[in-house]
């Protein structure tokens, strides 16, 4: 049971690193990445193979977030210019395509079959309780320290200028800000994010496949930022535990229903998902925890 | 090195795919001109078109046209009501946030029909064929009905555009739609026939690609790559490009076989859709994409 809950915390953990990567794109500069498990899968490939080639774990996380944030920027690069939803229709592609290499490129990344024995922090030298608990440390540590540079970013000038991008992109290129080059940092931030939670996965769980990385993990982020609040650091963070709750919670409760087929099961989950982030979308488009803007003193009333 | 004749096998080949292709990438387009925003549930309706035709062809017995009807009528009756009661209302929201619940919607129609059908493999009951043989190039007779369904579905749209009051009316709205307001058309009623027309042949579409091989709930989001390019490749938000896109896809992806693995087909049209907005993000036919 111990065992199960450390489990979670560690999957919860990665979502939030998630949710926080998709904050700064999302949340804050407002560009919506539709293929954002593309970015995990790249990250998780990343570091499981420079690992398995004899790097250490360290060096392949940190490449995983610095490949992830390449490519970010070759994708945003892209679209940066054109109207919103191309970045859209162009993140969603970057995913499937990655799902697609990953399944076909069988000498680089063994196709279907996937990547086993993916090395973890002193995983042969621990017992699987005291791994685990190793590895639940290692993320808050990791989820600690991304929460705080990101919060740092919310708060300083350029998480301002994304916040004003966001808003209106026009002023803010009025008011003389290179507004290109903003979002394409914003992309690379969060690409990073997402990079390193896919290395974080990989080493934890020891094996990848292409199938793990399927449209509707974009769909659990997504929610659990707009569960936890959007542009709001500490809400991507309760965000991502309340998803992971709520999954594990539907897993069991789901076959509790009388009549249903594992297939169906698992059908009324993902439909439980979607529905769940269309009626947040509709109702709470700013999250349950808003984010809170610095209110600028109101105006003295003019002179009569 | 290959032949000519196996280079002109696959340009047929994907001129057939290409055509076939064009339907749902007209959809694609056409609710794009209108409303405004990338609507990712095409897949799903690709997918409720393929299984309504399957319904109709194997439960019921149907001959292949009138299961194709059936397709296109009940993708384009869900498309109505998938806008009316959600989309519709993101609308105020802005593009892409209607564009996100748009995906969503797709995965929760698509888990209906999972839940329905579950995911085993489905095929059409479709009469055994020999191939046609001209020259040294070969095509089923079942392809050749399917290019022929396609192209009628495509013509008897152009002159729905061109020559009805509705269709006039549809281009004028995505023309300009505060200058048709002015004029008095109604724009929900527009919004209405768009989606029930675009999402249509998005069920068309995915019976017509059913057809050629076999069908499970993901037959729509395994095209959706293919779509977006064609419509992209020709230019979001025109008609005519959403078939030159198809066409040039649909080729693309053919001739890629000459030095790529077949699994890596719809990889191609993600390459399409990243060249045409590096070197000319309006399509080939498309307006500004800005």
């Amino acid at each position: 049971m111990e065992n199960y809950l450390i489990a979670m915390a560690v999957s919860a953990g990665i979502y939030a690193l998630m949710a926080l990567g998709v904050n700064v794109m999302w949340g804050f500069a407002g560009m919506v990445n539709l293929g954002l498990v593309g970015f995990f899968a790249v990250g998780a490939y990343a570091s499981a193979l420079l690992t398995k080639g004899g790097a250490a774990i360290a060096v392949g996380m940190a490449s995983a977030a610095i490949i992830a944030a390449a490519v970010g920027v070759v994708v945003s690069l892209i679209t940066v210019r054109l109207r919103g939803d191309y970045l859209a229709i162009v993140t969603l592609g970057f995913a499937e395509t990655i799902r697609i290499v990953a399944s076909n490129a069988i000498g680089f990344t063994n196709g279907t079959d996937g990547i086993s024995g993916i090395p973890g922090p002193y995983r042969g030298a621990l017992s699987p309780e005291a791994f685990n608990l190793l590895y639940l440390g290692i993320v808050a540590v990791i989820v600690a320290l991304a929460y705080f540079c990101i919060e740092r970013l919310r708060a300083s000038p350029f998480g301002r200028v994304l916040r004003a991008i966001r808003d209106d992109q026009q002023v803010t290129a009025v008011a003389g800000k290179h507004v290109t080059l903003f979002k394409v940092k914003a992309f690379a931030v969060g690409s990073a994010a997402l990079g390193l939670a896919g290395a974080l996965y990989a080493h934890y769980t020891s094996y990848i496949a292409p199938d793990i990385f399927v449209p509707l993990f974009t769909l659990y982020i997504k929610l659990a930022l707009l569960v936890g609040g959007l542009g709001n650091n500490r809400g991507a963070i309760v965000g991502a535990f309340a998803i992971v709750f709520l999954l594990e919670a539907s897993r069991f409760a789901i076959p509790l229903i009388p009549g249903v087929t594992p297939v169906q099961g698992a059908a009324l989950r993902e439909f439980m998902v979607a529905v769940l982030l269309i009626v947040m979308l509709r109702y709470r488009p700013g999250g349950l925890i808003p984010e809170k803007l610095p209110r600028l003193p109101a105006p003295a009333p003019a002179q009569a | 090195m290959a032949s000519a004749a196996e280079v002109a096998q696959l340009v047929v080949n994907g001129a057939m795919a290409g055509t076939i292709l064009a339907v749902p990438a007209i959809g694609l387009t056409a609710i794009y001109a209108v409303l405004r925003f990338p609507n990712f549930a095409i897949a799903s309706h690709a997918t409720i078109g393929a299984f309504a035709g399957y319904v109709a062809n194997v439960s019921l017995h149907w001959p292949i046209l009138p299961s194709l009807l059936a397709a296109f009528a009940v993708a384009g009756v869900v498309g109505v009501a998938s806008d009316e009661f959600v989309l519709r209302r993101f609308r105020p929201a802005g593009y892409i946030t209607t564009a996100i619940a748009s995906i969503a919607l797709t995965i929760a129609l698509e888990n209906i029909v999972r839940f329905g059908f579950g995911n085993d493999l489905r095929g059409y009951d479709l009469p055994i064929a020999r191939d046609l043989r001209l020259g040294s190039i070969r095509v089923g007779p079942q392809q050749l009905q399917n290019l022929a369904v396609a192209g009628i579905a495509m013509a008897a749209l152009f002159g729905f555009l061109a020559f009805t009051r509705m269709g006039k009316a549809m281009r004028a709205v995505a023309d300009n739609p505060m200058l048709a307001s002015v004029k008095g058309i109604n724009a929900e009623v527009i919004g209405r026939l768009v989606n029930f027309v675009g999402m249509g042949l998005a069920g068309l579409g995915g019976m017509l690609i059913g057809l050629d091989t076999t069908i499970d709930p993901l037959t729509g989001f395994r095209t959706i790559l293919s779509i977006f390019a064609a419509a992209v490749v020709g230019g979001l938000g025109s008609i005519p490009g959403a078939v030159v896109g198809a066409l040039t896809v649909g080729i693309g992806e053919e001739l890629c076989l000459l030095f790529l693995s077949p699994d890596y087909r719809s990889a191609v049209g993600f390459v399409a859709i990243l060249l045409v907005l590096t070197l000319r993000p309006r399509g080939i036919l498309g307006q500004a994409a800005i």
